[in-house]
């Protein structure tokens, strides 16, 4: 046997550790679920750390109500062969409530108003950890970001009171009100990531590979075509082979026009490929700190 | 294919970031979008081209101060090797940022501008390397086109250099003299320093035997999570969750459990519903004991031969991390593995001037302040020095006012 991890095996290793001091630090943890891959891989690390027996959180998932169809089938798929429990916010009651306000225009979204209801969600079930699927090569400000990270009453994220990280040894001590999101992938790149579905096996949503579908193009960018999205007669349908590179809010997840319809394909595209997965998002093209922005409100 | 880890100490201006920049950008490891990010950007060399140290400077703060104030992981692959790189800020008011980022490397690239040779600060960066147990160095001589890419200034940088390593007991010292700004030696070989035969930094970096084999270590398994199913298939199961720190361990070994002091086996080896015979050192597994013992998190499995002796009391590096100063009548959290207990220092024995490595006497520490302290715990801990175990022999210490990490530990003696 050999005396020294493959990379993918220490990454793995890495995670596992981390979701087990979730579980070993915190009263009520839950694992944030968008459905996306990054998402669905550290469900399967969940299993890896906990099975045989149950996890010890729940999978939470905040729904924006501008859903992927695929992704909400894969997510019940999903939930009735692990077995766990799944909590649903919904950001619709959110906007029920008065809480948040929908956003008007052609370039409206539901992306920003999800925080609130997120929010309003670890509130409401007192969760004192929430894990995420965050990783540090995404964006310059999640480069700095901590392993375990720990938000205030308001969810905020404070890069300039961040606690020091040493060694493995990840202190989740806090106060009332306070909690702390936790990114067990935190050192897989994008690739990384690609490389382990594969090479674990890994069921995806269909959106992840290409197909038809019928698109428009936005602000350079390919969106699909869909009642969520706000259109006009300029707007020109098109039909187009794409695939995604996330899954968020289907009004502000922009496609990529790709033939790589398996992971093969995938693997290759990516490694060559001429744009980073966050350049398919269109809420960080706002600004250049926008996803700075977004994090000390609290979003994930 | 492994991981290596590195972190980057260099004082300001030293071109850090230009050289980390470089090492991205040479080896196509930045995308179209990010790198028009860059263009966007009106950051630009004097002779503009586009200038490589944004793309490590993150924070809007930063970029507002121009200089990189936290740590800043970075990640990029070759064919040989995945890199992670803890980008850390090199000024005196951010040792705890830079003892941070070195926590987790296996190495460390300390950069030193040719045109001023070893400062103060490369004094102290060496210090705190030799401190956190970094195996491997490697010196960069910076900004070489500045010096007209003389062998003459870069021997005499080698040689004031070595004197320093033997100082500060550094075991593993390459030097590389390269141009940041330019590229050379940085991932393609210089044609404007003939005279240098070895490698380039990328190649070096790619090569190195930084696996210091903790597999040849005693085993270590801190319990972090014990898996009861409770089901009724599964009613006498029995799991220990944990990552092997180092060591190997196989079905048959004998165990003890820390710090009870109690005796077993290991009948069974887990992972994800496959039998392993062996487990080796970064791996997280699931152990089964042949006898049912009352284990839980917080409890060290260890190998039978060489385990540490449990103890109170230990000698230890401190380096102080908050801006609140140490207060020697509080009683702190020490957070040692998976294991939480209180802890008071008893003694100050000495702080160091990390510039001049001189020690004195004091009577507490403030911020960035780092020295060797005695301290007792409530509970036992079963640690081993740090020397002989990196992941064993440290700990950091908890202000239970604030919750911060106030300080990190690295023990020397265990008394
Ligand atoms: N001539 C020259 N200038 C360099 C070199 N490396 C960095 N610089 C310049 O030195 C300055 C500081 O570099 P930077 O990377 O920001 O330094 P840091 O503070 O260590 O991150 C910048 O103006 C760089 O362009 C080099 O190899 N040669």
């Amino acid at each position: 046997m050999s005396k020294q991890l493959d990379y993918l095996d220490e990454l793995e290793a890495e995670a596992i550790y981390i979701l087990r001091e979730v579980a070993g630090q915190f009263e009520r943890p839950a694992l944030l679920f968008s459905g996306g891959k990054d998402s669905i891989t550290l469900v399967h690390l969940a299993e890896k750390a906990f099975r045989p027996g149950r996890f010890p959180f729940p999978l939470v998932h905040i729904d924006t109500g501008h859903n992927f169809e695929e992704t909400i089938s894969y997510r019940d798929d999903l939930i009735a062969r692990i077995g766990e429990k799944l909590i649903v916010g919904y950001v619709q009651d959110s906007i029920d409530q008065g809480k948040v306000v929908e956003q008007k225009g052609k370039n409206a979204s539901r992306n920003a108003l999800q925080t609130v209801t997120l929010l309003d969600t670890i509130a409401k079930y007192e969760f004192d950890a929430c894990i995420g699927g965050a990783r540090r090569d995404e964006e310059k400000a999640r480069a700095k970001e901590r392993i375990f990270s720990v938000r205030d009453e308001f969810g905020q994220w404070d890069p300039k009171r961040q606690r020091p990280e040493l060694w493995d040894i990840y202190n989740g001590k806090i106060a009332k009100g306070e909690n702390v999101r936790v990114f067990p992938i935190s050192n897989w790149t994008e690739l990384d990531v690609w490389n382990y579905i594969k090479r674990e096996n890994i069921a995806l949503p269909s959106i992840y590979f290409a197909h038809e579908r019928d698109c428009i193009t936005r602000n350079g960018q390919l969106m699909a075509a869909s009642p969520f999205l706000n259109m006009d007669e300029e707007d020109i349908v098109t039909k187009s082979t794409v695939r995604f590179r996330t899954v968020g809010d289907i009004s502000c997840t922009a496609a990529v026009l790709s033939s790589a319809d398996n992971l093969d394909a995938i693997i290759e595209e990516i490694s060559s490929s001429k744009i980073s997965e966050r350049g398919a998002r269109i809420d960080d093209k706002v600004s250049e700190a926008a996803m700075e922005d977004r994090k000390k409100g609290g979003y994930f | 294919m492994d991981i290596l880890k590195f972190f980057t100490a260099g004082s300001v201006d030293d071109g850090k970031s230009t050289l980390i920049g470089r090492m991205l950008y040479d080896t196509d490891s930045i995308l179209a979008d990010q790198l028009e990010a860059l263009e966007r950007s009106n950051r630009k060399n004097d002779d503009g081209t586009i200038d490589l140290a944004i793309l490590t400077d993150g924070l809007r703060a930063e970029r507002e101060q121009g200089i990189t104030i936290d740590v800043a992981y970075k990640y990029f692959h070759t064919d040989k090797r995945k890199f992670i790189i803890a980008d850390t800020p090199g000024h005196i008011q951010y040792t705890r940022n830079m003892v941070t980022g070195a926590s987790n490397a296996n190495l460390a690239i300390i950069l030193i501008d040719a045109r001023n040779g070893v400062v103060e600060q490369t004094v102290r960066h060496s210090y705190l390397v030799s401190l956190l147990g970094i195996e491997e160095v490697v010196v960069c001589v910076n900004k070489m086109d500045m010096v007209g890419y003389s062998e003459t200034v870069f021997s005499a940088i080698v040689e004031k250099y070595k004197a320093l390593a033997d100082k500060v007991k550094l075991k593993h010292v390459s030097y590389i003299p390269v141009s940041a700004l330019k590229g050379d030696n940085v991932v393609t070989p210089s044609e404007n320093m003939v005279w240098y035969s070895g490698t380039t930094l990328l190649n070096h970096l790619e090569l190195v035997d930084v696996q210091q084999d903790k597999t040849k270590v005693n085993a270590r398994f801190p319990v972090q999570w014990v898996i009861r199913p409770q089901t009724d298939d599964l009613h006498d199961y029995r799991g220990y969750a944990g990552r092997l720190q180092t060591g190997v361990v196989s079905v048959g070994d004998s165990i003890q459990v820390l710090p009870s002091g109690q005796q077993s086996s290991i009948v069974r080896i887990e992972f994800f519903g496959a039998d392993l015979q062996q487990a080796i050192a970064g791996q997280s597994v699931v152990l089964h004991l042949k006898d049912d013992l009352d284990i839980s998190r917080g409890d060290v499995l260890v190998a039978y031969e060489n385990a540490p002796i449990p103890s109170k009391e230990i000698e230890a590096d401190l380096c102080w991390m908050d801006s609140r100063a140490l207060d020697t009548s509080l009683t702190y959290f020490l957070q040692h593995n998976s294991k939480i207990t209180r802890c008071k220092i008893n003694e100050i024995m000495y702080s160091v001037d990390i510039n001049t490595l001189e020690k004195h006497a004091a009577d507490s520490f403030k911020l960035n302040d780092i020295g060797r302290i005695v301290l007792k715990t409530a509970d036992e801990l079963a640690a081993d020095s740090y020397d002989e175990n990196r992941s064993n022999g440290a700990a950091i210490l908890i202000d239970p006012r604030t919750n911060i990490t106030v300080g990190a530990l690295m023990f020397r003696t265990i008394l």
